[in-house]
């Protein structure tokens, strides 16, 4: 049983766009390993300093953004700084994007799990600093481990690391609690490799729903201590951080679109059954 | 609302259209929008290598105003190195000249495969099989809390063998047959099941790509027709609109050809 | 000999714990970035005379390669905010280029990653058969990662969801960690031939 493909295109579009106009939310479970970054986050405290690795570029936008979001507002909330970099061609665009969206929203006040902030100006160099590309992130990383000079001598910007205040005494890893990476594609594993596997920093990561299962013997042995994996990762973690966004809202079309999937592969068994069926026969 | 933030966002509603069309066949809009794509992606690469690496990395050092040679003033000159080892690259496009590249390549590949084989080593292998290894059986927690418990002692068995006999099947140097047969098809069923979660959490990835871009599309509509979801109903009846034509076209055509085909 | 040489002192550079070979490792990284950029550019200006190739002997669709030119070019022109600043990277804040990166860039790029959606749902149908019993074990893992946070299925969805992390941390786990050992070999044992030169493809033809 054969049809054009484009009345299953048809089908996906108007379930997908008919459930988004459709007003309902879905339960999300809390994985462990979201958890675990959710937790660890948490317990950062005012003046204590991360890294972020923003390593994705507008394809991975719908997974990966959420996370950035909920994550780094966040951060920016506890007065946690921020040390963003990025490992992927296109991805200044997307901190420059967080960073734009981010400093609007964390103007006004608001209460995430019962706790109430109030609203305040973020500052470049002295919240955050934005170091900006390199190429090859396996050089970057291990280069970054020694020093963030070595690599950046100056940020995305063009001034000088070290006429930076929030680089003052900050010469590695060493300085940030944690490192974050938000990663589409092998870069992932590279800050497995290089960045925890060298200098032992304590690594978490979210990633693309497509290398979500891959990510579990690193989460296992220790390598990574959390991981979110694909919106459901993202919206995970927005559920935590009490930041409903996209990625929650996202996840309502997700359970539709899955089971017109599932339809689509028991149809597609049946007529493939039937058919040797019909074969054997002959 | 801003005329620019208008005409901007219908650009880029504009841009999303033409590539869905691709849904359709391909077409000019299709491959207006892919080559664009292509030409500005390339552009904004090239301005990142220039601003990003080469003027802070190289020019800057070339520059730093304590030793002057010809026309630099630079305490780091032996940054000319790397700079005359990245253009003798460039050599790679000349048929007689192209023997100079091999040696920065050379020197990088030697470099990257250097870095990489005790790196790789430690945190692939040696790392996975100490994980795979450590605390093997847990026999105060043998049977574990339930059925489902990823802690316990029957967990971590059924890991240790699995991981084994997966990697039985890929030992493809000896004959699969006896023992050896037997173990590798319990670990292809392992894999199986791999693969099966990596494709579960794939149709998740990709569906949630489409998911963003209607949510983007809704924010067109909610900024170019100032309303709720009202404009946007109203552009997806539109988009349908022209699916259901083509759908009705695509019928009347069917049957068509179907009567042409009886009566001959 | 190059490649041996600096593979070697690599390999050796990790086993020492000194300042020195710190030092060196820090040097040649940098140097490396610097080296691996003037590759990059090669790609850029491979596109720019392919493009320019087909404009020339008006292959198939040229005038669509007149369209990636004006991309590239327009990009460079307000990169360097309109030809004014080449030092420095005020161009980076240019209005054309962020919106340029914001309105065509993002826009195409995500569309053409979610034209991907569409794709799996037409191989769900046509090509996701259950030929064998292995075929069939793939697909009811696939189907409880799917299904597991669905509550349209009742009372079973709590069992679902611990099902599906007991397959993803059991059985998906053992798969997935011989594949990275095996990768991880792989990875080592081609090191190893490039270092010592029994492979050497990289370097293009004699």
């Amino acid at each position: 049983m054969s049809f054009d493909r484009r009345w299953v295109f048809l089908s996906l579009a108007i379930v997908c766009v008919g459930t988004y106009l459709w007003d309902f939310s879905v339960p999300i479970t809390i994985s462990e390993e979201a958890r675990s970054i959710y937790d660890e986050v948490a317990a950062l405290k005012e003046g204590d300093m991360i890294y972020m690795s923003v390593d994705y570029d507008p394809n991975a936008l719908a997974e990966l953004h959420p996370t950035t979001y909920a994550l780094a507002e966040l951060c920016f909330r506890k007065k946690v700084k921020v040390i963003f970099g990025t490992l992927s061609n296109l991805g200044q665009g997307m901190v420059d994007q967080v960073l734009h969206d981010i400093s609007d929203s964390l103007r006004d006040t608001a209460t995430y799990n019962g706790v109430f902030y109030e609203g305040r100006e973020i500052v470049n160099g002295v919240d955050y600093v934005f170091l900006g590309y390199k190429p090859y992130p396996a050089m970057v990383i291990q280069a970054m481990g020694l020093d963030f000079r070595v690599p950046f001598p100056t940020d995305y910007y063009g001034t000088p690391i070290d006429s930076i205040p929030i680089m003052q005494g900050t010469k590695n890893f060493d300085q940030c609690k944690l490192v974050v990476d938000m990663a589409a594609g092998n870069v992932a594993e590279m800050w497995i490799t290089y960045g925890h596997g060298n200098y032992g920093v304590p690594l978490a990561l979210a990633v693309t729903g497509v290398m979500g299962a891959d990510m579990y013997p690193y989460l296992r042995s220790g390598q990574i201590f959390g991981l979110a994996a694909g919106l459901l990762g993202a919206a995970q973690l927005e559920k935590l951080c009490d930041n409903p966004g996209r990625a929650m809202d996202g996840m309502r079309i997700q359970l539709f679109a899955h089971i017109l999937i599932i339809l689509f592969i028991i149809m597609g068994n049946i007529g493939f059954l039937a058919t040797r069926k019909l074969n054997k026969l002959k | 609302m801003e005329w620019s933030t208008f005409l901007w966002t219908t650009l880029g509603a504009f841009l999303t259209l033409c590539t869905f069309s691709f849904l359709y066949k391909d077409n000019p809009f299709y491959k207006f929008a892919e080559h664009l794509v292509v030409g500005v992606s390339a552009g904004y690469f090239a301005l990142v290598l220039w601003h990003q690496i080469l003027i802070p990395n190289l020019f800057a050092r070339l520059n730093d105003g304590d030793w002057y040679f010809l026309w630099l003033n630079s305490a780091q000159l032996w940054y000319l190195i790397p700079a005359a080892l990245g253009v003798m690259m460039w050599t790679r496009f000349s048929k007689k000249k192209s023997w100079i590249s091999r040696w920065p390549i050379a020197l990088y590949m030697g470099i990257a495969a250097g870095m990489a084989v005790p790196r790789e080593m430690h945190a692939r292998v040696i790392e996975q099989l100490h994980s795979a290894m450590r605390g093997i059986i847990d026999w105060n927690n043998f049977f574990g809390s339930s059925v489902f418990d990823t802690t316990s002692g029957i967990a971590s068995i059924i890991i240790f063998l699995g991981t084994l006999a997966a990697l039985f099947y890929f030992f493809f140097s000896k004959e699969h047959s006896g023992v050896f047969k037997g173990i590798s098809s319990f670990g292809i069923w392992i894999l199986m099941i791999g693969f099966g979660a990596s494709f579960g959490y794939t149709v998740m990835g990709r569906i949630s790509l489409f998911v963003q871009r209607i949510q983007v599309l809704d924010d067109w509509t909610a900024v170019s027709w100032q309303g709720d979801h009202g404009g946007f109903v109203f552009f997806w009846f539109l988009v349908f609109g022209v699916f259901i034509v083509w759908a009705v076209f695509e019928i009347v055509k069917y049957f068509k050809n179907k009567g042409t085909t009886a009566e001959s | 000999m190059m490649v041996f040489v600096f593979g070697f002192a690599m390999i050796i550079q990790y086993f020492i714990p000194h300042q020195a070979s710190e030092w060196v490792n820090a040097f040649l990284m940098d140097w490396m970035m610097i080296i691996g950029v003037f590759a990059l550019a090669l790609g850029i200006w491979s596109l720019i005379k392919v493009s320019w190739d087909k404009i020339k002997y008006k292959k198939p669709n040229w005038e669509y390669a007149i369209v990636t030119l004006a991309g590239l070019f327009l990009m460079i022109f307000f990169g360097f905010d309109y030809f004014r600043h080449f030092s420095t990277p005020i161009g980076s804040d240019n209005y054309m280029y962020v919106h340029f990166y914001r309105h065509i860039v993002i826009p195409i790029q995500s569309t053409m990653f979610s034209l991907l959606a569409f794709f799996i749902a037409s191989a769900a149908y046509r090509a996701f058969r259950a030929r064998s019993l292995l075929a069939t074990l793939l697909l009811i893992a696939a189907l409880v990662i799917m299904l597991r946070f669905n509550p349209l299925l009742g009372p079973i969805q709590p069992i679902m969801e611990k099902f599906s992390v007991w397959l993803l941390n059991v059985p998906n786990l053992a798969a997935k960690r011989a594949i990275v050992i095996g990768v991880g070999l792989g990875m080592v044992a081609t090191a190893l031939k490039v270092i010592l030169g029994i492979e050497r493809a990289y370097l293009g033809k004699d």
